[in-house]
């Protein structure tokens, strides 16, 4: 299919999410929208799938002037969309996720799972999407439900694929998976829209770039441009990439865990006998695959989820199973992986959350009282060191951009004082302007001599920030290595290989 | 002008609600007076019937209405004939003087529900916590004799214990084991309403004398009295001093205390609450107290400024106080500012509306719709909106400030 998007212009209120847009997607092409969150690249896939309808523009599918009434139609019409978040019903089997909305009948209206069970072993050999049509979706992987939203939209004859962040969620290996897939699907001559914001996934797959920022297509790009030059044009400004941290002089051990045990609601120890340590002026790098305890030991470090057995000790103190307040005063900083769930306040100011863990703390309250002015005061001058880009500190905290959300909280843990810094995917969602400020944050609070453990699941961060990389696999360490570790390996290891293992 | 007004608004979508609330009131009182339906019926009978069929709409709308705003603040005739002659000033006050005898207890006991609200929790048992108060408070201001500057303060204070004790039930319930405080709230009331006709039907505190479901005076002393004297027949007491009290103490509570930050923020996400350090066991516990507290310090004044005495229908009469202050403190949208004005409109409805049926014979029930319609309304601003076709802003429904049922 040959898609041509020409001038569409999208307008919500004042605001032009799409300011004409044109580009073109040859057929058999991976073509790579690149751009920062909030540059538009959602409302323009919208458009195109028949959710949202353009101020002006057309779209044009192989010559032919369209338009989509809903997405039904844009289905019907040959696109296919993996949304970011899987649209998958977890108890049903693979075929039946597959042919839902569209099954395939028998007399008096039965379902034929006999034909649609075929037809998706067909689709899936034929384009090495390896998958068990009997398989219930809530028991396979992460990358192997993306591998069912794709064959969903394969099985409804689609001839462009909007991919919207598909490897957000993946381990390097499943991403190098889905990028094979995607390149067979290329082969055979579907056109593959490729929605991303992370360069080296661009540069590795795409033939075409087309860079947009606030709404605007900024220009194309080969995918043998360099990083920093994608960067640069999805910025609008030169972007460090790498962190100039100091050199790393380890000092004494400031944060220690031994032997932990967590279980979830399920009564599922799944942080199974973790230790760790921490010392002064170093990053801990924990990487792992989303899902894989991570969430839980930082819950049960910040306090917030009970430790069955082991110890957790901050600077020679054991705050194993404290409360959250007493944890907080005793100088953990902590930027929690859910922001808008455990970080802020969305309905307060922003003034408000800046001192959401700290009310009672002189000046902002005395004898029980809360001391507005102070905390008006606190804020502007957080709003400045930070720069945190709010048209009034007394916003709701709702009304920032993502970036902006999550420098709130920054600022809040880095000005209170800290010893010890716990931040989980801290730069989850937010666009390279944001991640670069909040690693930089981050680092010179490791500059200053004190330590860190950041949990992430991107490979990059890990390699930003880590001074030393520790790998999480269903629920215990399977090693911690050296930064100088290459990327395959700790892939490898994210995948449950054991650090002693690799060296055989 | 108009264009700046947008549904975000809550000031101007709770004025409007209430010009909707008298629009669909005005409907009911026309079909459901025989004299408009007939002249209705008539409409095409003559030249003259239309003009006459309007008319009588008008006049009967109209004298309804006007009755419901002479007798519940004032009847302008009344008052320029006081303000000439200095004279029946009693009379003229009467109405504003009843809305707010009817408005003073309800300010407080919506007050407590609205506290409940804004952190998140809802408190049905306003109802049930407001009568333990009355009793607590009855028994001391009977049972035992001081001077007024002590035996007054005791008696509010029994008052406030008793509703705080009707309220730590749920509230260590809640946060102990995890009951759901609906349930709990709203069976309690059932078992304080029995306790009520037990208390009012044995030995100690009944009236002597008695069989009947009553229990003893108050004495004077534990009394607050009329403000403009008993002899001037005008009962609003300094019970309103108590509720304005209480609104200036929520509203401070609320948006200046340490305490009521740690509410709001466990109302408004319980998950950062819990991140940033707040107890929300602690928090449940101590939301149940103050609004209990602040729920019994309301039957106490009811007891001390109106009836003087407990008897066995004892605030349960019209639903039920606590909750009137359901809705109350919805309409207020749980803001101790907005709750004021809440009460004294249901206040000057409630009284309105009884002024009304008097005089027109229009039942007592319209009043009670228009509630419910401006309710409504309130609760869902998107119909407002569309109604007046507001400029579009981002809707935001009212906040209920809970978590549901969950």
């Amino acid at each position: 299919m040959r898609l041509e998007l020409r001038g569409i212009t999208k307008r919500f209120g004042s605001l032009t999410a799409n300011d004409d847009i044109s580009i073109t997607v040859e057929p058999g092409q991976i073509h790579s929208l690149l751009g920062e969150n909030g540059a538009g690249k959602s409302t323009l896939m919208n458009v195109l799938f028949g959710l949202l309808h353009p101020d002006e523009g057309e779209i044009v599918i192989d010559g032919v002037v369209t338009k989509f009434a809903n997405s039904g139609e844009a289905v019907r019409r040959g696109i296919g969309m993996v949304h970011q978040h899987f649209m998958l019903v977890p108890v049903f089997s693979v075929t039946e996720n597959v042919v839902l909305g569209f099954e395939p009948t028998k007399s008096m209206n039965r379902i034929d799972y006999k034909k649609a069970t075929e037809d998706i072993r067909r689709v899936s050999k034929e384009f090495n999407l390896e998958v068990d049509p009997d398989a219930i979706v809530e028991n396979l992987s992460v990358g192997i439900q993306q591998r069912v939203e794709i064959l969903k939209a394969l099985s409804h004859d689609a001839e462009l694929l909007i991919l919207d962040e598909p490897t957000a969620v993946l381990t390097p290996q499943e991403i190098d998976a889905l990028m094979a897939i995607m390149r067979s699907l290329a082969a055979s001559g579907k056109s593959i829209l490729f929605i991303t914001h992370k360069l080296k996934e661009v540069r590795a797959i795409a033939d075409v770039i087309t860079v947009i920022r606030l709404g605007k297509v900024v220009g194309t790009a080969e995918p043998t441009a360099s990083e920093s030059e994608l960067a640069s044009m999805m910025v609008g400004r030169e972007v460090e990439l790498a962190v100039q941290k100091d050199a790393y002089a380890p000092g004494e051990t400031v944060f220690e865990i031994r032997d932990l045990v967590v279980r979830d609601e399920r009564g599922l120890a799944v942080v199974d006998g973790v230790s760790l340590d921490v010392h002064a002026g170093e990053i801990l790098a924990l990487a792992g695959v989303q899902g894989n305890g991570q969430t839980e030991l930082v819950e049960a470090i910040a306090g917030m989820r009970k430790v069955e057995s082991g110890t957790i000790t901050m600077n020679g103190r054991d705050i194993t199973n404290e409360s959250p307040r007493k944890i907080l005063d005793a100088g953990l900083g902590h930027i929690p992986e859910d922001r808008q769930r455990d970080g802020l306040v969305m309905t307060m100011s922003v003034a408000d959350n800046l001192v959401l863990n700290t009310p009672r703390r002189a000046p902002f309250a005395s004898h029980g009282t809360r001391n507005l002015g102070a905390v008006m005061k606190h804020a502007e001058q957080l709003v400045k060191d930070f720069d945190i880009r709010t048209r009034s500190v007394k916003d709701p905290v709702s009304s920032l951009s993502g970036g902006n959300q999550q420098k709130v909280i920054v600022a809040r843990e880095l000005s209170r004082n800290i010893d010890f810094l716990v931040a989980s995917q801290p730069t989850r969602g937010l666009d390279v302007g944001s991640i670069e400020y909040v690693h930089r944050q981050i680092v010179i609070h490791r500059n200053r001599g004190n330590g860190s453990l950041v949990v992430s699941s991107e490979l990059d961060e890990v390699y930003a920030l880590g001074d030393r990389i520790a790998v999480m696999y269903a629920g215990k360490i399977s090693g911690i290595v050296d930064p100088s570790t290459s990327r395959e390996d700790i892939g490898l290891m994210m995948a449950g290989t054991t650090a002693g293992a690799l060296r055989d | 002008m108009w264009m700046s007004l947008t549904s975000q608004n809550p000031v101007i979508v709770t004025i409007l609600a209430l010009i909707l609330g008298f629009v669909v009131g005005a409907f009911i009182i026309i079909f459901t007076t025989a004299s408009i339906l007939d002249a209705f019926r008539g409409f095409f009978s003559s030249w003259s019937a239309p003009g006459h069929a309007f008319k009588i709409t008008f006049d009967n709308v109209g004298a309804a209405y006007r009755d419901m705003f002479t007798g519940s603040v004032i009847d302008p005739a009344g008052f320029w004939h006081s303000l000439t002659t200095g004279k029946g000033w009693d009379n003229t006050l009467t109405p504003i003087s009843e809305t707010l005898t009817y408005a003073t207890p309800l300010v407080i006991v919506s007050t407590a529900v609205g506290i409940s609200f804004q952190t998140g929790l809802f408190n049905i048992g306003g109802n049930g916590q407001a009568v333990l108060g009355g009793i607590a408070g009855a028994v001391v201001g009977s049972m035992i004799k001081l001077p007024m500057v002590i035996h007054l303060p005791v008696t509010l204070i029994a008052g406030i214990l008793g509703g705080a004790l009707a309220g730590a039930l749920p509230g260590i319930l809640k946060a102990y084991t995890g009951a759901h405080e609906v349930i709990v709230t709203i069976m309690e009331n059932y078992v304080i309403y029995a306790f009520l006709l037990y208390v009012v039907l044995s030995t100690p505190y009944q009236q002597p004398g008695q069989s009947n479901d009553i229990g003893r005076s108050i004495h004077s002393s534990a009394q607050l009295p009329p403000i403009f004297g008993d002899s001037s027949g005008l009962r609003v007491s300094y019970g309103i001093f108590i509720a304005a009290g209480v609104v200036v103490f929520a509203w401070w509570f609320l948006e200046r205390s340490s305490l009521g930050f740690d509410f709001r923020v466990t109302g408004a996400s319980p998950t950062a609450a819990k991140a940033s350090g707040i107890s929300p066991r602690a928090v449940v516990v101590l939301v149940f107290l103050i609004s209990g507290g602040l729920a019994g310090l309301a039957g106490i004044v009811q007891v001390a400024s109106t009836t003087h005495y407990v008897d066995g229908t004892f605030l349960i009469g019209d639903a039920g106080i606590g909750f009137t202050a359901i809705t109350v403190a919805l309409l207020g949208r749980n803001k101790p500012v907005g709750i004021l004005w809440a009460s004294l409109l249901f206040g000057a409805l409630g009284v309105g509306g009884r002024a009304m049926q008097a005089a027109t014979g229009i039942p007592f029930d319209l009043a009670t719709v228009i509630q419910s319609v401006v309710v409504l309304f309130v609760a869902t601003p998107v119909l407002v909106k569309e109604i007046f076709r507001l400029r579009a802003g981002k809707t935001q429904a009212l906040q209920l400030g809970t978590q549901g049922w969950g």
